[in-house]
């Protein structure tokens, strides 16, 4: 999985809103096996410590479940959750795509002319540094309970993520290598997709995970504001039951979803951006 | 309309550049043989690199102009190759990759033989998938050699290519670019901060003056090539090296001890 826990103080010039500084290649090569067994047995001594004081101590399971109820809530009722699991899915997943797009196009448009970049960046601050969240009772008062105001807070919290981060990163011009294009008579769009896109390639990696993330978590926020699916929806279904051990489950399967996320943008920043390191 | 004069490759007529209020050059004229390496060295913030810019069709002139062969140059010339102030190398792309570059960007078919024999030639085979952050300075320079003759320009513009090179990869590097003119024989226009290595690899060094940057001496470099060490620690090296120094630092003690 992860090596490192990400650098959020290695800062950007002119570096981009939010936690543009994640390095995505942290990776600090192979694993031995003696390390490999103390991680191991640390998550065990963890894990197992954590039942036994629970149970020692009788905390009540409305409180804190122990371990080994979550693990068995979570086999129990994965079938169940399954179905929520696709709904917050669809709306991540088409939520980001969308905003991720829409970001990605008005960071390449609007740095190629500096005066327009002036004119939209406090709107897109704007986006960045309000909670979308806040934006879901008006959305299902217009749209409904459906897909459609999950689906657009979605976008509106990843989209703007991606664009300040991916802009940073088109704004990282380097004169010398565009002279280079240049000089052999590149057109302008050999210079976009041959010197400026792989030369933003880390930074819109960065963006693409950070739009990920806050997309799940404004998914799993919208999802408790209102409508009877997906993921969220379950939380306040169990918590108000006061089901503690199936509660934990979902918390469980919605790192997981958080963890994959971010594996994968680390494995395609590894793959396509490691020559930044 | 300005002449070009016979069996000069390339005419530089009245070249003047302004950015601003901040006149860079100011009336620069001079030609550079067909087939000869031409020097300019001058004091930094002289123009140097802007003169090459304009002469290779990446920046205009703000008066004057340049002729390749008498057609006045307004954009970048397939016959015209540009080696920059360190390498330049793309780092996404590995060694081959960048060599390629220029035939990406043209959509040509490589030469595959000819560039197999400048890698070979520059002692980079078997270098060709590495990164270039796993390759030394003057490797990666040697690389970018290769990118711009890959495409067989008729004249070469060197931008200070070994500026940030230790001194003895630097010597090294004068030697490949020696050989590699007396193999091909390509028009080279050559700035550089070195005295030494502009009468190593010249047949003619300019001395460009301080800002606004005008061509202020003009010397043959008569020595016969390969230049020896022997050739290089002569007498008349000696000498020319001080005339330039003289004529750069503005100091007449210099120069009348020269003459």
């Amino acid at each position: 999985m992860r090596d490192a826990i990400p650098e959020f103080n290695k800062s950007q010039p002119g570096g981009g809103v939010g936690l543009s500084g994640v390095s995505l290649a942290a990776g600090t090569g192979t694993r031995t096996r003696k390390e490999i067994a103390i991680i191991l047995l640390v998550a065990v001594v963890v894990i197992g410590g954590l039942e036994v004081l629970l149970r020692w101590f009788e905390v009540p399971h409305y409180i804190l479940p122990p371990p080994s109820a979550i693990a068995a809530a979570l086999v129990k009722e994965f079938p169940l959750l399954l179905p929520h699991l696709r709904d917050t899915l669809i709306c991540l997943f088409a939520g980001f795509g969308i905003g991720a797009s829409i970001g990605l196009i008005l960071a390449a448009v609007v740095t190629q002319k500096p005066f327009v970049e002036k004119v939209i960046t406090p709107y897109i601050l704007i986006l960045v540094t309000t909670p979308m969240l806040a934006l879901v009772p008006l959305l299902i008062l217009r749209f409904g309970f459906g897909y459609t105001p999950r689906i657009i807070a979605v976008a509106l919290a990843a989209g703007p993520m991606v664009m300040i981060n991916a802009a940073t990163g088109f704004r990282r011009t380097d004169s010398a290598k565009i002279a280079l294009a240049r000089s052999y008579g590149a057109s302008v769009l050999q210079i976009f997709w041959k010197i400026r896109a792989p030369m933003a390639l880390p930074m819109i990696l960065v963006g693409l995970m950070i739009g990920a993330i806050f997309g799940l978590l404004t998914c799993v926020g919208a999802e408790m504001v209102g409508g009877g699916f997906g993921l969220g929806n379950r939380l306040t279904t169990y918590s108000s039951m006061i089901n503690m051990p199936e509660f934990f489950a979902v918390i469980m399967i919605l790192s997981i979803m958080g963890i994959v996320l971010y594996v994968l943008f680390f494995l395609i920043g590894k793959k396509w951006a490691s020559w930044e390191t | 309309m300005a002449v070009a004069t016979e069996g000069a490759r390339l005419s530089i007529r009245g070249a003047g550049k302004r950015y601003g209020d901040l006149q860079a050059i100011a009336d620069v004229t001079f030609d550079v043989g067909r087939n000869t390496i031409l020097s300019i060295v001058g004091p930094s913030g002289c123009g140097k690199t802007t003169l090459l810019w304009s002469m290779s069709g990446l920046h205009g002139l703000s008066e004057g102009q340049v002729l390749l062969d008498g057609q006045a140059i307004t954009g970048p010339h397939p016959e015209i190759g540009l080696v920059f102030q360190e390498a330049n190398l793309l780092p996404w792309r590995n060694l081959m990759q960048n060599i390629l570059f220029p035939w990406e960007v043209k959509r040509q078919k490589p030469d595959m033989a000819w560039i197999d024999h400048l890698v070979d030639r520059v002692g980079l085979k078997g270098f060709e998938t590495r990164m270039p952050r796993e390759l030394s300075g003057g490797m990666q320079q040697r690389a970018s050699i290769v990118r711009a003759l890959s495409l067989r320009p008729s004249v070469l513009l060197m931008d200070e290519p070994f500026g940030a090179l230790d001194a003895f990869t630097r010597e090294e590097m004068n030697r490949l670019v020696e050989e590699i003119w007396l193999e091909t024989k390509t028009t080279i226009v050559f700035i550089t901060h070195s005295i030494e290595e502009a009468i190593f690899l010249s047949d003619r060094v300019l001395v460009l003056s301080k800002r606004p940057g005008r061509v202020m001496a003009d010397y043959p470099v008569p020595f016969p090539r390969p230049r020896s060490l022997e050739t290089m620690a002569s007498r008349e090296v000696f000498d020319l090296t001080n005339r330039i120094k003289a004529d750069i630092y503005g100091q007449t003690s210099l120069r009348a001890a020269a003459e």
